[in-house]
């Protein structure tokens, strides 16, 4: 069966059967191996994607039913090659993650929520990754690596006066009026420091 | 031992991971991301029966299907294999990657179905056709010690695959002279790390090179040397592929049946072949699942609390075959008497074989579950005396003038100062507000309770316990390696020889390269040879990378730092000792002047001239560690075990409602002194995900099987792993008591966390529901033993007042 899917900005067709799943297409059709298969029955959140900016399992979904959705991977996020997301490089900051295989399910969920709350309390923030199972970090470092990257998003190159603002646009500081450059301005990951410049 | 001529400026400062940014960005590459030109797929056709004879199978439909390539039985296996390794002396208990003859668990693999893909090898292997004849089977391991009972392997005459009495001491002069004794049982349930990666493993054969090539999600001492034993070829045929990212493994990750058997197809069917194993696969049959044991604890102690002998019975359900994992009964002697100062014990270790799946090293090597059965005898003590349970821990621990401390089974524990670790959890967690907050809950009509942990972690990972309980072995080393170059233009490469699993160890490395060498870490580059082209590894095993990588890092790193001091030296006309190293450059301390790293590189690969007599060109060097204080065989039962033991000293406050019984954890505080930390950040992680991985192992994880024999735990809606929901915020106390035995004087933290929260939140229930006259004995305390528990003793109550 012919199926169009838009991942990461991008249109791909491909030819699956259809008992295939979004998460085998993903890694098989397209190549695109960062969404990983842990359980494939739904409970453990490692092949997590983003279906039009929410949080699914693709191990729960035929590649079929994804014709024509917005679908986001982890390497999506990533700006450019070699630079990181804001979320990703918080991630990195508080070492969120160990063996890495549950790492694009969390960075996805994380990024879903901050965009949708961009000052999610703890609670907010364990309910929401509470589908992604991680086995090797005890889930505190993951924990501190969405606050952190919701503390800098909502920091980074934002208006005066603004909560919130989208990860993935630039950011203009309104209150510069003339002086602020309208185009190519760093995004917040670009601008960060080698170490996250924590101390 | 160590010496430090400048301050530590990489080692213990919180530094990012290396190791992260690839994983974060989904560029990690797992051994399901391995995908080679012409690969094919392995299904596996699994056991009905928990024990029954094979009287036929018949492949034809499934030949016949769509794809299929091939299917193989365990009758056509067995004469091109030989067995796989067997850790004891038990030569008739034979294991292969496939069922021959006879299975002996439910699931276990019968047939192997080669496809084009892994959808139409699924497909054919429902086409299998098995017949079996039942055999009477034994799923319980005390049953199965019995003479009457069914055995798994017949010719092998028993269930018992070991059964080993130690005396270390006086034990029964202790026993007669003690006023009092008590005496338990508590038992292990069979639980396991369960990586969210399953094992995989892909193989190629290249007949004209004669190369087996492996890539394969493993973590496994002496992996390449099994597969050439099992195959019947030169371990020189044999490449693995160290650059695959591990998905997890927690010490499970030995997937030597299931390569044995993709290399066997490789061969045969001179095709690349893989085998992921699917979940259901991985639960039921990947050979992977922890220690299942039954302790039988018997202590002398006196009315001050002090607690001067134990005798203790632990007795394993290995499953049914051998492997290494029975090895997991031995390490624990190493630390028998925990951070306590009993002065005698008696120690009797027995793995029994029956109708389950094997079982494979898990966290620790059964240090986890010895930790439970001792903290569960000092609680049981303080509650016979009357006394505090961290009182009675203080008056039994070892003082920190005391170390070197020799324990009664012969190794001594390096350093420790338990006392002032508990001292410093006390006062962060405000203990006496703790304990006003569990009357509080009380008092409000909750169950709450406090559980207390302390508990060692052996780190260094030698083998000792090998030769212990099999006097055929006579191993006495588990060496690990590092070697370093600085090629042509000043650029440092350092060499890993092992697969990692998460544990940072690039970041290990090149720390300690940089901490020596007084360069940038980030600058290090780290790779990871093939196995053909390794110096000699034993894998990150026993919590051993930060003592043993560490180590050959810095020998390697010093070996290196004196020939550019011996370089330097030689152009100033002085000997090597009256030379400064700084940052890279070497000077003369009379005139100044300095020769830079740039100008050492260039001496060192194009300046053969100017080099001391006799010295190599070329800037590289290696080392190969012996485990530190591995120094001997077993004597008499005795053995140095590990080199190094890292201290925990758990905190737990935790309540529930009588009647939900959903235990909810309000505090959780771990004191954890593993010496002196390589990185902050991979210490933290390690600890807090061990404990998370505790709490499973305490409140949520068996693979539990019914009377028929049958995995009712084989999928994860109910084979339950701790979510964000189930792990509380946990603050650490850090503790730094240097090891003397070690370069830097660390120890190790791959287990920490694991090794004392079972024990922990087991006495915190068993505190809450104390006020009702009950206990819980038995792992893991599921939410509805503890309601129907509450509930029976509630019942019973109103009974007696009846």
């Amino acid at each position: 069966m012919k199926v169009t899917l838009k991942v990461n900005g991008r249109v791909c067709s491909a030819d699956v059967e259809p008992r295939k799943t979004l998460l085998d297409a993903i890694r098989e059709d397209l190549a695109l191996v960062g969404s990983h298969a842990g359980c494939e029955h739904g409970v453990c959140g490692a092949c997590t994607v983003l279906l039009e900016g929410e949080p699914v399992r693709s191990c729960l979904m035929f590649a079929v039913q994804a014709d024509g959705y917005e679908i986001t991977t982890i390497e999506g996020l990533a700006p450019a090659p070699g630079e990181l997301s804001v979320v990703q490089d918080a991630f990195c900051e508080t070492h969120g993650l160990q063996c890495g295989y549950c790492t694009s399910g969390m960075i996805l969920t994380g990024h879903a929520l901050l965009q949708r709350t961009p000052e999610p309390t703890r609670e907010e923030i364990v309910e929401a990754i509470s589908g992604n199972i991680c086995r090797c970090t005890g889930y505190g470092q993951i924990v501190e690596a969405i606050e952190f990257a919701g503390e800098r998003l909502r920091k980074a190159n934002a208006p005066r006066g603004s909560k919130g603002v989208d990860a993935n646009q630039p950011h203009v500081d309104l209150s510069a009026e003339t002086d602020a450059p309208q185009e190519g301005v760093l995004k917040a990951a670009q601008a960060d420091t080698p170490h996250g410049g924590r101390p | 031992m160590s010496q430090q001529p400048v301050a530590l400026r990489f080692v213990s400062s919180n530094r990012r991971v290396r190791e992260d940014r690839r994983f974060v960005a989904g560029h990690g590459r797992y051994v399901a991301d391995v995908v080679l030109d012409g690969m094919l797929h392995v299904a596996l056709v699994p056991s009905q029966h928990p024990a029954a004879k094979i009287l036929a199978i018949d492949t034809s439909a499934a030949l016949k299907m769509p794809g299929v390539v091939h299917a193989l039985t365990g009758d056509d296996l067995v004469r091109a294999v030989d067995p796989l390794m067997n850790g004891l002396d038990t030569p008739k208990v034979r294991r292969f990657p496939l069922a021959v003859g006879q299975v002996r668990y439910a699931g276990e693999w019968v047939v192997a179905v080669v496809a084009e893909t892994r959808a139409q090898a699924e497909d054919a292997a429902e086409k299998v056709r098995v017949t079996y004849e039942p055999l009477p089977y034994v799923i319980d391991g005390e049953e199965a010690a019995t003479d009457a009972s069914p055995k798994v392997h017949p010719e092998h005459g028993t269930n018992v695959l070991l059964d080993k009495t130690f005396v270390w001491g006086d034990v029964e002069k202790h026993f007669a002279e003690s006023p009092r004794h008590l005496s338990f049982r508590v038992v292990w349930g069979r639980n396991s790390t369960v990586p969210i990666e399953t094992f995989g493993v892909v193989a190629r054969w290249d007949a004209w090179r004669e190369m087996l090539e492996v890539w394969a999600s493993i973590q496994m001492p002496k992996y390449p040397d099994q597969i050439a034993r099992a195959l019947r070829i030169a371990a020189n045929n044999v490449r693995v592929h160290q650059d695959v990212d591990v998905g997890g493994s927690y010490g499970v990750k030995r997937g030597i049946k299931q390569t044995v058997l993709v290399s066997h197809l490789s061969r045969i069917l001179n095709r690349p072949v893989r085998l992921i194993e699917d979940r259901l696969e991985n639960m039921r049959a990947g050979d992977a699942h922890g220690p299942e044991r039954t302790f039988d604890v018997e202590v002398a102690f006196n009315d001050d609390g002090i607690v001067k002998s134990m005798k203790m019975k632990a007795l394993d359900n290995v499953g049914a075959y051998a492997g290494r994992s029975p090895f997991q009964l031995g390490k624990p002697v190493g630390a028998i008497v925990g951070p306590y100062k009993i002065e005698s014990v008696q120690y009797r270790a027995i793995a029994v074989l029956s109708n389950k799946a094997a079982q494979e090293a898990v966290r620790g090597f059964g240090q986890s579950p010895t930790n439970y059965a001792i903290e569960a005898a000092i609680d049981k003590v303080a509650a016979a005396v009357g006394l505090d349970r961290i009182e009675i821990r203080r008056r039994n621990f070892i003082r920190s003038h005391e170390f070197p401390y020799l324990i009664p089974s012969g190794t001594h524990y390096d350093s420790g100062d338990y006392h002032t670790v508990v001292s410093k959890v006390l006062a962060s967690a405000d203990y006496e507000a703790l304990v006003k907050e569990r009357d509080a809950l009380r008092a409000s009509g909750m169950m709450a309770g406090i559980g207390i942990a302390a508990c060692l972690e052996p780190s260094g990972g030698n083998s000792s316990f090998e030769p212990l309980l099999n006097e055929k072995n006579t191993t006495s080393t588990w060496m690990d390696s590092c070697r370093i170059n600085i090629d042509g233009l000043g650029f440092v490469t350092v060499t890993i020889h092992t697969t990692s699993a998460g544990q940072g160890h690039e970041t290990l490395a090149a720390t300690v390269v940089g901490e020596v060498l007084e360069i940038d870490p980030d600058l290090i580059r780290i790779v990871r040879p093939d196995s053909l082209a390794s110096l000699p590894s034993n894998s990150p095993v026993g919590s051993r990378m930060a003592i043993m990588l560490g180590g050959a890092c810095y020998h390697a790193a010093e070996k290196l730092k004196t020939k550019l001091k011996r370089i330097g030296a030689h152009q100033f006309g002085l000997s090597a000792d009256n030379v400064v190293y700084a940052q890279g450059g070497v000077s003369d301390p009379r005139s100044n002047k300095t020769l830079s790293w740039a100008e050492l590189v260039n001496i060192g690969h194009r300046q053969f001239h100017a080099l001391p007599a006799g010295m190599e060109p070329g800037l590289e060097t290696t080392h190969v560690m012996q485990v530190p204080t591995g120094t001997k065989l077993p004597e008499n039962g005795r053995v140095q075990m590990y080199p190094c033991h890292s201290f925990e000293f758990h905190l737990v406050l935790l309540t529930f409602d009588p009647e939900i019984a959903k235990p909810e954890i309000r505090k959780y505080v771990i004191g954890h002194d593993c010496g002196v930390v390589i990185n902050p950040h991979i210490v933290k992680g390690m600890t807090l995900g061990g404990i998370a991985h505790g709490i499973g192992a305490a409140l949520l994880e068996e693979f539990s099987y019914d009377s028929e024999g049958q995995l009712l735990t084989q999928s994860f809606m109910d084979y339950l792993l701790p979510s964000s929901h189930e792990v509380p915020n946990v603050e650490i106390v850090h503790h730094c008591t240097p090891s003397p035995f070690t370069v830097f004087g660390q120890k190790g933290s791959g287990e920490s966390g694991y090794l004392g929260s079972p024990a922990a939140i087991s006495g915190a229930i068993n505190d809450a529901v104390s006020p009702l006259g009950i206990s819980f004995s038995r792992l893991p305390i599921r939410i509805a033993a503890i309601s129907d528990a509450i509930a029976a003793a509630k019942n019973k109550q109103a009974e007696d007042y009846a």
